[in-house]
């Protein structure tokens, strides 16, 4: 066959699969991720939809969105501008449109730009942009997605509504042949999640292959990608999700320290899904209570954590507020708890669908009382794996609820991860006493080892009975204490507890650039993407610069001041109004700059770049 | 050798083995120490472990019953005993979990554990503390304080309409549903332990005197001179009958319970009300018995309801096991690859 269209050799390429709710453009873009990841790309990708289940069809408010930046090199963010737009229907291409690089290729549905379409995605009266010239710094592909689907499902007996479902398979078998990738990976998922609903899965098949011969045949494609070989670390790899990371963190954790898993929860977005990930593993004994609320949600994990579970809870700004007072308990039980904060846009319920790195200080200090606990923060989808178990980890071996502090950008997001094995993961020494610690045959509850930790004996332990509790305890013996300089001394006792902690994390490392130079960008949680590939393209540009990106926020590696005085200036970009910037000129007295974005987004890799720009000319 | 919960247990226990080494600090005179003496004097009849006893309370007077009790426990915060209790008892089904409350602690600030605890029928054995005020924080009403009641926070009178434990306790589908009092030491000895061979929530709410801020609230259930026209002691099986001298019963007048004299009129014991603690309806009506005024109905005490039903830790228990049995359990290696993985190689 004659083939005419020209063929790219690109790096890397990225694509927004955009359409209405009802599109299933999350799983169009999942399976399109899944395929590329598989044929060996990295990636990145960036979910977003609407907070509403069923927004109002075919307007803008309904328009769900999947971006993924996928390629050979190393790939670090879901990119600041697509190469490729699907618009599926009008409101899809009034939303993203925007973000599209001048030049690049939209692929439209024209049965979504009918006049009702163009009415609820508020394009003027009479105004049509597929018609008109407003697209024409773009190349624009149109055609019946909802009419070819049809043509190439007829005489399988499938309702209309079952025929329109299919058209998202057209597209991703049109992407496929665009970007020169085999549709087999789907063909299998489809066989697989169809399974015994046959004539559904050939439907489904038929309409991929369909997209696939008609980007062949028709001709009116006149570019064709290829990405080039991969240059990632060998390796085995699987796609994963923040929030499955998450979840496959908290089982690994009990599996090594021995002790079976409990999660008490209670839904709420975007935490839900590890809930949903931890209640499939019943064949590993994980118990999942879904709790009548949050607050029960954490007591329940803080009963199974007094029962010797390893307990963990899940939730989200929200709900981290009405944990808030249990947490106050956990602190000063010294129970171990993990508790996993999914951020989002804040405060109240805010933007709930969207990211946002707005509970740091809350995490640091949203407590009553003097109350500090230890704040992780997870970097990316797979980073939520280390972060976890870290502070799993932590919890167990220092006796302390430990704040793991994620976002809805990396929890919903998903890259290839070269996922480790069980020897690669540190051990979790977990001791239960079971004999008296002291003289006489007494048991000391609140008697402290070398690392300031209380010993951990359960309900269950003969001779050991005792009472803990809210109240002030007296120190060594967990007697109820209102004595003024014993309350002083526990005080601090609890505080440099957590400050101990320091002596068991590694230290501080500069991620990329100079041990000293002119700007140190310094970032913590989900900008480490954007802010790595920043650096990374500024560095190649020669600019002297340098990434340190902090994972433990509390208590800090203990050799972070020295490297922050390597720098001229210290600059925080933060998707937030600036909360570690608070923190840091706290704690170092250093005048750092911030830079901040509040709009439920990640950064762009440009802004911080010109950020960086801007600050090293003057 | 005594055998419950099928472990066997060799040495005796007396009640002085559950007596605290610290002073127990209720006021003089408060009903919580009978409580603590009725407790500490049923468990060594138990049959369970010293150690396996474990007790969960929140905030309160009632709450600080964990410090004066020699087994683990947890003093926690406000309203949330059930919900701690909820989790250790999901991970560690084999403890005998019992949670002491008050009217304040579980059912104003912690009603939605309390009713959903209810609901998820752990085996837990829940005790309610009822003194009708808020003790602790000296004095002001509570949700089970009547129409009127004149507070600290209520100088001119509460408007609110209390709750009847016992019945929001049936709403909530709880499985067992009991009522005693503090100065009726045998009586209590009886439903506590009827609540602990309940398996499922055993909720048992006791009357309890606060002499410093409610003083004499239930006095018409116990003094001498006024408790038998005023109180009925139901059991299951039995008849309904009260009065000075035995001689007053309650008959059903279609749904309307209605008290009747014995022997008068041509009423024979046979025809009153045989209390049946499997019937969930009559169980609401007994637990009703407050509102009607006119008919004057006595105060009922005992279980008024009580029926078999899977807990939620055995229901878990089972899931997990089924799951196990079919599915095995995977290596942590199989976790962390998942089902689908890919080489990229050099």
């Amino acid at each position: 066959m004659e083939t005419k269209e020209e063929i790219i050799e690109v790096e890397s390429v990225v694509v927004k699969f955009s359409g209405d709710s009802g599109d299933g453009m999350q799983l169009t873009g999942m399976q399109f991720t899944d395929t590329a990841a598989f044929l060996g790309k990295d990636l990145s990708t960036f979910p977003e939809y609407p907070a509403e289940i069923r927004a109002p069809v075919g307007t803008v408010s309904g328009v769900s969105g999947f971006q993924v930046q996928f390629g050979s090199k190393e790939i670090f963010t879901a990119g600041d501008q697509y190469d490729v737009l699907v618009a599926m229907n009008a409101a899809a291409l009034k939303v993203d449109l925007k973000n599209l690089k001048k030049g690049g290729i939209i692929i439209t549905n024209t049965s979504g730009f009918d006049q009702k379409n163009l009415r609820l995605a508020e394009y003027p009266e009479g105004e049509n942009p597929l018609d008109d010239d407003s697209l024409d710094n773009y190349t624009v592909y149109k055609m019946n997605v909802s009419g070819l689907t049809k043509d190439a499902l007829a005489g399988m007996g499938l309702s209309n509504k079952e025929i329109e479902r299919s058209k998202n398979m057209f597209v991703l078998g049109l992407l496929y042949w665009i970007f020169d990738q085999s549709p087999d990976f789907t063909i299998k998922f489809i066989n697989e999640k169809f399974t015994g609903e046959s004539v559904i899965a050939q439907a489904n098949i038929n309409a991929l292959k369909a997209g696939w011969n008609y980007g062949d045949n028709t001709e009116i494609f006149n570019t064709r990608f290829k990405i080039t070989a991969s240059n990632l670390t060998p390796g085995t790899y699987r796609s994963i999700t923040g929030n499955s990371a998450a979840a496959i963190a908290l089982i690994a954790a009990s599996e090594k320290s021995g002790l079976p898993l409990f999660l008490g929860s209670y839904p709420i977005t975007p935490a839900s899904d590890i809930l949903h990930e931890l209640s499939k593993y019943k064949e590993c004994g994980v118990r999942t209570f879904q709790a009548e609320d949050e607050i029960a949600a954490i007591c329940s994990a803080i009963g199974a954590s007094y029962g010797g579970a390893l307990s963990a809870t899940t939730t989200s700004g929200p709900g981290m507020s009405l944990k808030a007072e249990a947490l106050g308990l956990g602190l000063m039980l010294e129970l171990p708890l993990v508790v996993i904060n999914i951020q989002r846009g804040g405060p109240s319920t805010g933007l709930p669908t969207k990211t946002e790195q707005s509970d740091l200080l809350q995490a640091m200090f949203g407590r009553h009382g003097e109350s500090p606990l230890p704040v992780i923060a997870a970097e990316s989808p797979s980073d939520c794996f280390s972060a976890v178990y870290e502070a799993a980890r932590i919890a167990l071996e220092h006796m302390t609820p430990v704040i793991v502090l994620s976002d809805g950008y990396i929890a919903n997001g998903s890259e290839p991860w070269r996922f480790p094995s069980e020897e690669d993961l540190k051990p979790i020494e977990v001791k239960f006493e079971t004999e008296p610690n002291s003289e006489n045959g007494v048991f000391l509850p609140y008697k402290r080892d070398e690392k300031l930790v209380r010993p951990r004996v359960i309900p269950g332990t003969k001779g050991l009975e005792h009472r803990i509790g809210g109240l002030e305890k007296q120190h060594e013996t967990g007697d109820i204490s209102y004595e003024a300089k014993n309350h002083e001394l526990m005080v601090k006792m609890r505080a440099a507890k957590i400050e101990k902690i320091a002596d068991y994390i590694p230290l501080q490392i500069v991620d990329t650039g100079k041990e000293k130079a002119k700007l140190l960008v310094l970032g913590w949680g989900s900008t480490y993407g954007t802010l790595k590939t920043a650096i990374g393209e500024l560095l190649e540009e020669g600019a002297d610069i340098a990434h340190i990106h902090i994972k433990y926020l509390n208590p800090f590696p203990k050799n972070l001041g020295d490297l922050l005085k390597n720098y001229e200036k210290v600059l925080i970009p933060e998707i937030n109004n600036g909360q570690l910037i608070k923190i840091i000129r706290d704690k170092f007295l250093i005048p750092a700059v911030g830079f901040n974005k509040i709009q439920g987004l990640p950064f762009t890799t440009s802004e911080i770049k010109s950020k960086i720009l801007e600050l090293l000319k003057n | 050798m005594i055998e419950t919960n099928n472990i066997p247990v060799a040495e005796k226990l007396t009640s002085k083995n559950f007596a605290p080494d610290q002073d127990v600090k209720w006021c003089p005179g408060c009903g919580d120490y009978s409580i603590l003496k009725q407790t500490q004097t049923i468990f060594p009849d138990l049959g369970v472990k010293k150690e396996d006893f474990v007790f969960i309370s929140g905030i309160g007077c009632s709450s600080r019953f964990t410090y004066y009790m020699d087994t683990y426990g947890m003093h926690s915060i406000h309203g949330r005993a059930t919900a701690i209790a909820s989790g250790l008892k999901a991970s560690r089904p084999e403890l005998s979990v019992w949670v002491v409350t008050g009217d304040g602690d579980a059912l104003s600030i912690g009603g939605n554990h309390f009713i959903h605890i209810l609901r998820k029928n752990f085996d837990i054995n829940i005790l309610l503390f009822n003194n009708q005020i808020y003790g602790l924080t000296k004095g002001q009403y509570s949700p089970t304080s009547e129409i009127g009641k004149i507070t600290k926070s209520t100088p001119f009178g509460s408007v609110e309409q209390p709750f009847n434990p016992a019945e929001l306790a049936l709403g909530a589908r709880g499985t067992f549903v009991a009522r005693t009092l503090d100065r009726d030491t045998k009586h209590m000895q009886g439903i506590l332990k009827q609540a602990y061979y309940h398996k499922g929530t055993s909720f048992v709410e006791i009357y309890q005197n606060c002499p410093v801020f409610n003083d004499a609230a239930f006095f018409l259930f116990s003094d001498k001179e006024t408790k038998k026209d005023n109180a009925v002691f139901v059991e299951h099986g039995k008849p309904l009958i009260f009065g000075a001298n035995d001689d007053k019963g309650i008959m059903l007048d279609g749904y309307k319970p209605k008290v009747v004299k014995l022997n008068e009129n041509g009423v024979s014991v046979n025809d009153l009300w045989i209390h049946d603690e499997k019937d969930r309806i009559k169980a609401n009506m007994i637990a009703g018995f407050q509102d009607d005024p006119e008919e004057h109905l006595p105060r009922p005490f005992g279980v008024f309801y009580a029926v078999d039903h899977p807990t939620y830790e055995d229901n878990m228990k089972e899931q997990i096991n089924r799951i196990m049995g079919k599915k095995g359990k995977p290596s942590l290696n199989k976790i962390l690859s998942g089902t689908k993985t890919w080489e990229i190689d050099r």
